[in-house]
């Protein structure tokens, strides 16, 4: 059996799990990164985009939008802004991100503009990568 | 001397006072458990993202490009105060003592000459410092119609909060609220929020890679961290309001009970009164003949 490693993934309203986890990737905001027992503590800001949680059990997968990771050698925390179970993601939530994350684009000043236009394009992704 | 049907009316109105006090405890106390634990689930999230604030603000806090959030914008002359109370009364002390606190601060500041703003959260504590502080309110948030306290709602005071402080409105910010400690103590408490404040810093025990860099992840924390500080005072203040409410109505039953036993032993000493009156007349009426 392979070494385990803490997984809590936490949003501000409650803790959506919490497993041993084998491995654990996470969208981090220069480019995924999978976490594995003994992993350098690390402490990286999220993107929007796919969650996966490898355990014992199975695969569990989340969308993720806006927070951070925190990685030591014996376990990840993840705290995300919102966070959701791939398959109870809908059309109308993302729609209503990516609107939203548009409009924040549009009236970004030049300086903020890039992020913005960054952050609409994870939405997009995330929708293709749900299927919606 | 009321007469006995004026006792009667009066023993029958506070025993329905009692009944809808003692239904109101027993509402206040159903939502308070609710309210705990929405606080007690929100509390990792808190803590993680104070633990990792404090470490990151020490690392970095210090340096010439922290952000204006966290080192402030070199002054203090304009205060922020975003006062938290109820939407409804009712709940003993609770709304007044946030008040008085709110007030003492205010007070404090003007008299050593800085700009007071304030934020309302809920109607009561709009309605009792309008007529002190009206002049000063730059706002109002209403959850009237909010029956459980969301994310949502911390985050758009927050977003209120944070693009008034990038428009240049305000110095500082601070949170008034009450920190609930039991259902009979609740503490008022004044929280500085802008700039960030994080207690407990720096357990530095283990020595993190940062991804971006240390002060790119500062900058996209921070507001998030503020949004996490109002949520927790938000929850923190459901949960008093409930506990205040709760131990308010259970002291208003139980003196609804005391006064019904008072007065109805009023009411059989009178109409005993009644009754030997009524026997003397007839006994003296028939000695008489």
């Amino acid at each position: 059996m392979a070494n385990t490693l803490q997984f809590d993934l936490v949003s501000p309203e409650r803790r959506l799990a919490s497993v041993q986890a084998t491995e654990v990737q996470i969208p981090g905001a220069d480019g995924d990164l999978t976490a594995m027992e003994g992993h350098a503590p690390t402490i990286t800001t999220l993107r929007p985009g796919i969650l996966k949680a490898i355990s014992a059990e199975g695969t569990k997968t989340y969308a993720v939008t806006g927070g951070f990771a925190e990685i030591s050698a014996s376990g990840v925390s993840v705290l995300a802004e919102r966070a959701v179970p791939v398959d109870e993601v809908t059309t109308a939530m993302l729609d209503e991100l990516i609107a939203e994350a548009r409009a924040a684009a549009s009236s970004a000043v030049a300086a903020n503009r890039d992020s913005a236009e960054k952050l609409v394009n994870d939405f997009m992704v995330l929708r293709t990568a749900t299927g919606h | 001397m009321p007469s006995l049907k004026d006792l009667k009316n009066r023993i029958g109105s506070v025993k329905n006072t009692r009944k809808i006090t003692k239904a109101m405890q027993m509402v206040a106390a159903a939502k308070l458990r609710r309210a705990q634990d929405a606080a007690v689930a929100a509390r990792p999230y808190a803590e993680r993202m104070t633990g990792v604030m404090a470490g990151l603000a020490a690392s970095v806090g210090k340096s010439e490009g922290a952000p204006r959030l966290l080192a402030g914008t070199g002054t203090d002359k304009v205060h922020l105060m975003v006062v938290m109370t109820a939407e409804r009364g009712l709940c003993g002390g609770f709304n007044s003592t946030i008040v008085r606190l709110a007030r003492a601060k205010a007070h404090e500041l003007l008299a050593a000459g800085k700009t007071v703003k304030i934020l309302t959260v809920g109607k009561k504590g709009r309605e009792q410092l309008r007529r002190d502080f009206g002049h000063l309110f730059i706002g109002h948030v209403d959850l009237t119609e909010v029956k459980r306290v969301g994310y949502v709602n911390a985050l758009a005071i927050a977003k209120d909060v944070l693009s008034r402080f990038e428009a240049g409105e305000y110095d500082v910010a601070t949170l008034f609220f009450n920190r609930f400690q039991s259902v009979i103590s609740q503490v008022p408490t004044a929280q500085q929020i802008i700039p960030a404040v994080f207690e407990g810093a720096a357990q530095a025990s283990t020595v993190y890679d940062y991804e971006p860099s240390e002060e790119e992840i500062l900058a996209d924390l921070l507001p998030r961290a503020v949004a996490t500080q109002i949520f927790t005072a938000l929850l923190e203040n459901a949960a008093s309001e409930q506990g205040a409410r709760m131990s308010a109505m259970d002291n208003a039953t139980r003196n609804a009970g005391d006064m019904i036993n008072r007065l109805t032993i009023q009411y059989n000493r009178s109409r005993q009164a009644a009754i030997t009156k009524e026997l003397i007349e007839i006994i003296s009426g028939a000695e008489a003949l």
